[in-house]
């Protein structure tokens, strides 16, 4: 049953006087505080809100709200692009591990032995899964990864006296993609063509010339489908001198069955918040760390870890910032906690459990497409890889149930929807991606609901969700009229 | 096998839907010869108590903060976080969600969301925040570049020498492939002198990224370094310590255009360095050039409240290069986290704490400086953390403080960015940082035992300030 009154804003639940939070008394001889700070550093009100509540309140209100939310651990969430698969729980038990969760990043190198060793070796096995073999941590996320990578590539084309002012990428790229060329500084081109859901190697052809310095490819793509001219693809961007980036967000299908080092990527990001596990916190934290084939090796940012051997034969593990890095890009080392859950599912699945996950996330994703071929066919590709974007166009031209309304319905039955109208390149998209964590069972539940939804009431579509907490919400008037914090004279509620 | 519920059976009838003979079907678009031949060499899996025993003894060859009493700083600090936190934190719902792109199945993270930009507002005095920047580091970049887009001036960055030197290098490598000036002002004095700095500005800076208390614990001078800045036309930046505002001024009262800061204090275990959480808050009319997610407050087409992501057109799923930052995954759950812990703690709470840190770091100084050896490095008023200077090497001085059970640090001898300010005396400087959790009795047996191994320690010198 929902708590509606549990679930009101913090602020409304406030109530003067009540406290949660005690700290005990000072133990230390007193001191007047202006005689510590001086008067015109301190502020001389403390009003501006804060809500006063209580423990009970605090929890009862997070715990309701909680409920609001699908999540991977209540509901499918088939999230295209996302790889929302399940996040074991001994992750979370490992990763607050005393001597783990309490390390200060500037302790000394001789405290931080293990952890350090976690992270050379997490270095080592992504290398190993990327085909290349450089690899630095530090990325927060696949977008910080992105700027990083470009950033390397600029470095390097300076160390030999060249500067490149261009990156390409396909229309298919993700958001990111140029959003982090430009940031670093790049002109970005983007391919406008595709050659049955692949990059168009005419298009592209016309578009390197000797200023572009980075090719950015997703693959598999964000249709799902594995590049297969891929090595083409590089081949041409290396003959115009130029460095090929492939976008790792989607290495869930791939991992353990080809190496973008292997087909020509010369740099390339990890999520390890999708792929390997990392919990997505409700939109972040992530990690994002990236390879690099040798050459750029001594440009990525730093620090990143190295072995050596101690007088005594025992490994020790060192941090070292690469002779020519590009120096940090955050703070500290990384999104470490997310590292840590990442080495963890990589040591359970171990050598066999890395190909056999990929083999299943395809087997998944490629039956549930069987079993929509009737009702959303995905335009491209004959099998897909780990996801597919499956087309609404024939439901919305015989029915006018749009893409939009299925996603809407189906949190009605108890599954997150797809991500929709991305990429572009499809009408009415729906691009599914069910994950290998997910059963028959589960898959066989989802197609059934789709198939029922499709022969529901268009009106009463339309008014999808039923069942959820809030239904359609206005953005529209919520980007006129932006309300973006609580102030204690709005009164929008209460009108509603 | 982990994680997967196909059974035989299962497989079969699915390839059979399919319309593939096998798994290895369903490859046929990857090339022959670019598949991996056989298995990675990857460790062979762990089953559960396996991978507990392994984590168990790596985490065993750390030494972290629940083995010696911590008081480091540096950007990261040994505060209380209440269990509630952790509780909330630990609920699948939150932690295993998506991005609340799809607000009817989300409205629990956009509403803790929308909380929490309300009380970064509250704390800062602000007029809008954002929903979470990756740490502290970057928010002071992506806030020099918001700066760039609102006044337009795309050629010099003024920074003080007193700013976290990661902080200052993360932002050097953002501007990396930018034709934009970087200038440092040295903070000889532990903070800057004003009159300095206003000479240094001129109508091509874009912005001054102060922080507060800066790199060395000191208090600087906010308000007319605001004022400074805006007496150019540039924007003044503050990255400030969430904490602090129990006791100091907020950036809005002193003049900050762009308030940054790193989230950590705010029930965030130090986990070696991340995830942490970057806070960026700003005024209302540049709003349209922040960074990162916003949550908005709407209604639905039943009229009731919901929220929702609001100006998207910033973001790179729209406006892709034209975004006013590559952000997309951001620190959600690190939000939360902030969002309960000052919910637990109230204004009262956030005033208690920064009095403690106050009074027991004042106290620990007063002690600490008067033992032979070692002195306050600079007599500026300071918060909760203070450099502190000793003969000889300070990384010396950690290590017997780690043979008497105590974590000390980081020594500023470290960042070469911080030896302008700091001249001849870099490597004998440590910082301390003493926080609400620190009893009396911790912090004189501290001394006791420093200055029983200082005895032992080289004979002493007079101790020189940097002229
Ligand atoms: C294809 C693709 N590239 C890049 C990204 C960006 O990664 P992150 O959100 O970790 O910054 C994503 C994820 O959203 C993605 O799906």
């Amino acid at each position: 049953m929902r708590n509606t009154h549990a679930t009101e804003l913090l602020f409304d639940l406030s109530q003067p006087g009540r406290r949660a939070a005690r700290f005990p008394n000072s133990d230390v001889p007193d001191q007047p505080l202006e005689e510590m700070i001086p008067d015109a550093f301190r502020r001389d009100n403390q009003d501006g809100g804060l809500p006063e509540l209580t423990e009970s309140d605090v929890i009862r209100h997070f715990l309701n709200l909680s409920t609001l939310n699908m999540s991977v651990d209540t509901h499918f969430y088939p999230l295209g692009s996302c790889t929302m698969k399940y996040n074991p729980k001994r992750h979370e038990r490992m990763a607050r591990l005393p001597g783990m969760v309490d390390l200060h990043p500037y302790q000394r190198l001789c405290d931080q032995q293990g952890m350090l060793r976690l992270l050379h070796d997490m270095q080592e096995m992504l290398a190993e899964i990327a085909g290349l073999p450089a690899v630095s941590l530090q990325p927060a996320a696949g977008a910080q990864g992105e700027l990083a990578a470009l950033l390397v590539a600029s470095a390097w084309f300076r160390s030999r006296g060249e500067t490149r002012t261009r990156v390409i990428f396909p229309s298919s790229a993700h958001g990111t993609n140029p959003a982090s060329a430009s940031i670093a500084g790049f002109e970005c081109v983007q391919l406008e063509n595709t050659s049955g859901g692949l990059v168009d190697l005419d298009e592209l052809e016309t578009q390197l010339d000797d200023q572009t310095a980075v090719f950015m490819i997703t693959n598999p793509n964000t249709l799902g489908l594995f590049e297969t001219q891929i090595e083409s693809i590089a081949a041409r961007v290396h003959d115009a001198g130029g460095l090929v980036y492939i976008d790792g967000a989607n290495m869930n299908a791939i991992m353990g069955i080809t190496r973008p080092g292997d087909f020509g990527g010369d740099m390339m990001h990890f999520n390890v918040h999708k792929t390997f596990t990392g919990p997505h916190g409700a939109g972040g934290p992530g990690a994002g760390p990236i390879a690099v084939r040798s050459e750029l090796a001594e440009f990525l940012p730093g620090p990143v870890v190295t072995r050596t051997t101690d007088d005594d034969g025992q490994p020790r593990f060192e941090l070292e910032t690469p002779n020519r890095s590009i120096g940090r890009v955050r703070s500290f080392f990384g999104n470490v906690g997310i590292l840590l859950r990442g080495y963890c599912y990589l040591r359970t699945l171990g050598r066999e459990g890395v190909r056999e996950a990929a083999r299943h996330a395809v087997l998944n994703a490629n039956y549930l497409k069987a079993l929509l071929a009737d009702l959303l066919p995905a335009p491209f590709g004959h099998h897909c890889m780990h996801e597919f974007v499956g087309s609404a166009s024939n439901l919305k031209d015989a029915r006018g149930i749009t893409a939009m309304d299925i996603a809407k319905r189906l949190l009605d039955f108890g599954f997150h929807a797809p991500t929709i109208y991305f990429p572009l390149v499809v009408p009415e998209a729906m691009m599914i991606e069910p994950t290998e964590t997910e059963s028959k069972a589960t898959l066989d539940a989802f197609a059934a609901t789709l198939h029922e939804i499709a022969e529901e009431d268009l009106d009463f579509l339309r008014q999808a969700p039923h069942a959820a907490p809030v239904s359609r919400p206005d953005d529209v008037q919520a980007a006129r009229q932006p309300i973006l914090l609580w102030s204690p004279d709005d009164d929008t509620a209460d009108d509603a | 096998m982990a994680y997967l519920f196909n059974t035989p059976d299962d497989i079969r009838s699915m390839l059979e839907a399919i319309g593939a003979e096998s798994i290895d079907e369903l490859f046929e678009q990857v090339p022959d010869h670019l598949q991996v031949d056989g298995l990675l060499d990857l460790p062979t899996g762990f089953s559960e108590p396996e991978l507990e025993m392994h984590l168990r003894k790596l985490a065993a060859a750390n030494c972290g903060g629940s083995s010696r009493v911590c008081l480091m700083g540096g950007g990261v600090y040994d505060h209380f976080i209440p269990a509630a936190v952790d509780e909330v934190a630990s609920r699948g719902e939150f932690y295993t969600a998506y991005t609340p792109y799809q607000a009817e199945a989300s409205q629990g993270s956009l509403q803790a969301f929308f909380e929490f930009q309300t009380l970064v507002c509250q704390l800062t005095g602000m007029e809008v925040s954002n929903a979470s920047l990756y740490e502290g580091g970057t928010a002071v970049s992506e806030a020099v570049f918001m700066a760039m887009r609102v006044t337009k001036r795309y050629n010099r960055v003024v920074v003080l020498g007193s700013l976290h030197p990661e902080y200052q290098e993360v932002l050097e490598t953002y501007l990396g492939n930018l034709s934009c000036q970087l200038d440092v002002i040295a903070t000889p004095d532990g903070a800057a002198d004003v009159n300095i700095v206003a000479d240094s500005l001129n109508e091509e800076t874009c912005c001054l990224v102060i922080q507060q208390p800066n790199v060395f614990g000191a208090l600087e001078e906010l308000e007319p370094l605001c004022q400074a800045a805006h007496d150019v036309g540039a924007l003044a930046i503050v990255s400030f310590d969430p904490l602090s505002l129990g006791l100091l001024k907020t950036p809005a009262e002193c003049g900050a255009d762009i308030a940054v800061a790193e989230g950590q204090s705010l029930g965030i275990p130090a986990q070696y360095g991340g995830p942490f959480l970057g806070i960026l808050a700003c005024r209302q009319d540049h709003v349209r050039q922040m960074p990162g997610r916003l949550i908005g407050q709407t209604v639905d087409r039943n009229g009731q409240r919901c929220f929702v992501l609001n100006l998207q057109a910033r973001e790179q799923h729209i406006r892709r290069e034209k975004a006013t930052s590559n952000i997309c995954t951001n620190q959600g759950l690190l939000a939360i986290r902030a969002t309960v812990y000052l919910s637990l703690l109230g204004r009262q709470g956030l005033v208690d704490v920064a009095e403690l840190c106050c009074r027991k770091s004042h106290y620990a100084a007063e002690r600490l400086g008067e033992l032979p050896g070692f002195e306050l490095m600079f007599s500026r008023p300071f918060f909760k953390e203070f450099t502190l200077r000793c003969q000889g090497d300070a990384t010396d001085v950690i290590n017997r403080a780690a043979d008497a059970g105590f974590d000390l640090g980081p020594a500023l001898g470290r960042f070469p960015r911080l030896r302008e300010s700091l001249g001849e005396a870099a490597d004998q400087t440590l910082l301390v940082a003493v926080t609400e959790q620190r009893t009396r009795e911790e912090i004189d047996r501290l001394v006791e035992s420093l200055a029983a191994t200082s005895e032992n320690s080289a004979t002493p010198k007079t101790l020189t300030k940097p002229a």
